[in-house]
């Protein structure tokens, strides 16, 4: 039989760089295929072309047996190609109707009819079983409902090939689930799909077919009854990964205290609620819980960038609660920010200037206000070379960093502050797998050195992996405290969703 | 003489016709991403293009027409600049307003050979509409009466750019345009085609302001005879958040202000005073702006997620 979509011998360079080196890969209708790769693997270079958003330098796409050429996305969707940005593509002022009609808007008499729309997007959303309102401003809804909107939308346009570009990057692990079902049954419903992505769980749970990307070739091509998790990394990373350090047993006195924390207390909700919490010495504290249940509020309230309504937060014997953010790092905290960009780097600043943040008021690198870049200059370079960050200088734009690279940097910035505590929030968030190991790794190394580590993850394995201890956040308040011994991700979820470990497992409510 | 008789009102009225055109062509331009600060450069080309029509061919239709398609010829330059060759908008309008403003001086000489001002009494001037049934009712009919037809066109034109905007499908793609470049261009929108229409628009709507200046009131052009009308029209624009109705409330606001100004002239107050007031108004009017105007999803930082 004819193949619903291939891609032959795909090649694209930028310059002398071959982003992507004679890939080829193949779908059938009502099939899911994975392509897996770390970041700069050429995945989304192969997408882009398939898309009409690059011109491939050589290479034939062919849809249904006959040979196609797109020189802009309305080129793909009219062929009946869809794509799922990693980022949304939404106009959060326009109600979900509007977001997902736009480009193929119902008229009448040259006019918009909106009320066409609307009922044409509740049957679409019904048929699919993909759960949106129409009605609702697209800026208002949470974001797994905006994916679903993004999925609709390609599904309106008449798409038979879905691609989805990183689609569970963002969402919380109950949004996954429903991802994964609706990809599943969207297969099953004729569709085929192609799933981008370096979360490997995800991809054995839903795919049949997985092609591995590694420095814009292909590296495996494998049927999911026939692999696993281990061979799919060792194909995608190019070698076959370390197991973490051992973790010594260190019994530690107790570091980070927090006391009876209150934020918000006249809001209706509270957003944080009597918390309590202690880190000690040589001790990763994780803390798991639906994003939005107080944990950015938390690490804020810590070091310094949130004010807190009553409670207090000591470091060692020095109390934290009310003194500036320069007094709480002074005191011995560094912060690796759960936002890259909004908290960690000036996009605008060079990859120096980024690595220099903080260090400017060390004696070290400043005499009389002056700032010494030239042993400062030496210690990026270290830092550069320890974590394998790609960079052109020391002068690129920080914004010009793939998100791995950058949050790769300010890892090392974070942690050549050697301090005694550490809050590592979402530290490998968007970052592939070979850097996930560089930095769970610096992370177990500085708990083994005897310092103390508050780490805030959406990623429940990450989570499982560096914690001693794991704590459950909901609504505001710690709900459990679990060793790492007895924590599984069962136990985890149901705590997270707010439901009591008594309870049967089944009850898992939708928080989000 | 009262200070608020009907006459007062009528004039506020005939004040509000160039602000209202022009603050309405810069929504269109702000409502595909494109802010124009060229809207006193727009103004004053069809101003200029107007009477040198109106004096070549003698007719006010032909001159009208001249004039719009004046101002449409420099808003192409705008777009050129702003669009294909992605130069800063602010930069590049305020570039267009002092390249006019030298424009139409330096044609005032080597056109007419006069240097601040051209009059010619044989030149004839907007006509005066007399609405039929409207014009019986004892004081409405003195109001709404007897204005230019450019008068009638401005509020026309907000009402149609209104039902532009939200019922129609090429209106709800330029809102989109405005709203979120990227995603209307991986959506397909031809969003390029978009912003040109909406410069074209612009310059005709800025040109139909300028007629309204050369050919409404007096017919003579006077070197910057807009005085600063393109930059309120500017912030009437904001202060109406680039809302047709918005718009036109706010457009309201400011002719009121302008015939204020010149009617308390009439009070023995210093013209350079009064003169103020227009923009004394202006400010308080930033104060309740603050950042708002048309939105758009561009900002400085990106977050990761």
């Amino acid at each position: 039989m004819t193949y619903r979509l291939e891609m032959k011998e795909m090649t694209k360079k930028y310059g002398e760089f071959l982003a992507n080196d004679e890939v080829s890969i193949q779908l059938k209708k009502g099939e899911v295929l994975a392509i897996v790769g770390e970041n700069g693997a050429g995945k989304t270079t192969l997408m882009r072309m398939l898309y009409g958003l690059e011109q491939p330098t050589s290479g034939e796409i062919k849809l249904n047996g006959k040979t196609v050429k797109f020189s802009g996305p309305l080129d793909a969707i009219e062929n009946g190609i869809g794509m799922v940005h990693q980022h949304f593509m939404l106009f959060s002022d326009f109600s979900v109707t509007e977001n997902i009609v736009i480009g193929h808007e119902p008229k009448r008499n040259g006019f918009f009819d909106r009320k066409e729309a609307a009922e044409k997007v509740k049957a679409l959303s019904e048929q699919y079983k993909i759960h949106v309102n129409p009605l609702k401003k697209a800026g208002d809804c949470s974001i797994g409902e905006q994916q679903r909107i993004e999925i609709l939308k390609v599904l309106y346009q008449g798409a038979d090939i879905i691609i989805l570009d990183e689609p569970t990057a963002v969402l919380t692990p109950i949004e996954v689930e429903e991802l994964l079902k609706t990809i599943q049954f969207l297969a099953e419903q004729g569709k085929s799909i192609i799933l981008i992505t370096h979360k490997l769980p995800e991809v054995m749970k839903v795919s049949g077919q997985i092609t591995v990307l590694r420095n814009g070739k292909v590296t495996g091509n494998v049927l999911k009854q026939n692999t696993d998790i281990e061979q799919l990394a060792t194909l995608m990373v190019g070698r076959e990964l370390q197991k973490l350090t051992d973790r010594n047993q260190l019994e530690g006195e107790p570091l980070l205290v927090i006391d009876n924390l209150n934020i918000g207390v006249k809001e209706a909700k509270p957003i944080l609620d009597h918390l309590s919490l202690t880190v000690n010495r040589g001790e990763i504290v994780g803390i798991a819980g639906v994003s939005g249940n107080g944990q950015s509020e938390l690490i804020q309230a810590i070091s310094g960038l949130r004010k807190i309504d009553s409670g207090s937060i000591r470091l060692g014997e020095t109390i934290l609660n009310g003194k500036s953010v320069a007094y709480i790092r002074n005191a011995g905290l560094a912060h690796i920010p759960e936002d890259r960009y909004l908290w960690g780097a000036a996009k605008e600043a060079s990859v120096e200037e980024t690595g220099l943040m903080g260090y400017y008021r060390k004696k070290k690198f400043n005499q009389s206000s002056f700032i010494r870049l030239n042993g400062f200059r030496k210690l990026v370079r270290g830092w550069i070379e320890r974590f394998e960050i790609k960079t052109t200088s020391l002068d690129e734009k920080s914004g010009n960093l793939s998100g791995g690279n950058l949050q790769k940097l300010i890892v090392a910035r974070e942690l050549g502050f050697e301090t005694d505590f550490l809050i590592a929030a979402e530290p490998t968030r968007g970052v592939d797998i070979g850097a996930m190991e560089y930095i769970h790794e610096a992370i177990i190394a500085k708990r083994n050195n005897g310092d103390g580590i508050l780490l805030v993850s959406s990623e429940l394995t990450e989570i499982l992996t560096l914690s001693d201890r794991i704590a459950v956040m909901y609504e505001g308040k710690i709900v459990d405290i679990l060793d790492r011994n007895d924590a599984t991700e069962e136990r985890l979820s149901v705590l997270m969703a707010g439901g009591n470990e008594n309870e049967s497992s089944t009850k898992t409510t939708t928080t989000a | 003489m009262e200070l608020l008789d009907l006459s007062f009102f009528t004039s506020a009225i005939r004040m509000i016709s160039p602000i209202l055109l022009a603050a309405l062509g810069g929504a269109l331009c702000a409502r595909v991403g494109i802010f124009n600060v060229g809207l006193e450069g727009l103004i004053l080309a069809g101003a200029f293009s107007a009477i040198v029509g109106n004096y070549y061919s003698g007719s006010v239709l032909v001159a009208v027409l001249v004039g719009a398609l004046g101002s449409v010829l420099v808003s192409l330059l705008f777009g050129l600049a702003a669009i294909r060759l992605k130069a800063n908008p602010i930069v590049a309008g305020i570039a267009i307003n002092f390249l006019v403003l030298g424009l139409t001086t330096f044609g005032l000489r080597a056109i007419f050979d006069v240097k601040g001002a051209f009059y010619d009494k044989n030149m004839e001037g907007l006509p005066k509409l007399d609405i039929p049934v409207i014009e019986g009712i004892p004081v409405v009919g003195k109001l709404l009466s007897g204005h230019s037809p450019l008068v009638y066109i401005a509020f026309l034109a907000g009402i149609l750019l209104y039902i532009f905007f939200y019922r129609t499908v090429t209106g709800f793609r330029v809102l989109a345009v405005g709203k979120n470049e990227a995603a209307a261009r991986s959506l397909g929108l031809k969003v390029t085609v978009l912003q040109y229409g909406a410069i074209v628009a612009c310059g005709i709507l800025c040109g139909l302001a300028g007629a309204q200046l050369s050919l409404g009131q007096v017919t003579m052009f006077t070197e910057g005879m807009t005085a600063g009308r393109g930059f309120i029209a500017l912030v009437a624009m904001m202060l109406g958040q680039s809302h047709p109705i918005g718009i036109v409330g706010s457009s309201l606001l400011f002719g009121l202000m302008d015939a204020l100004s010149i009617r308390l002239q009439g009070f023995s107050m210093p013209t350079q005073f009064t003169a103020m007031l227009p923009y004394i108004i202006t400010i308080i009017a930033m104060f309740f702006l603050k950042d708002r105007g048309a939105d758009s999803q561009l900002s400085g930082q990106q977050s990761s997620r």
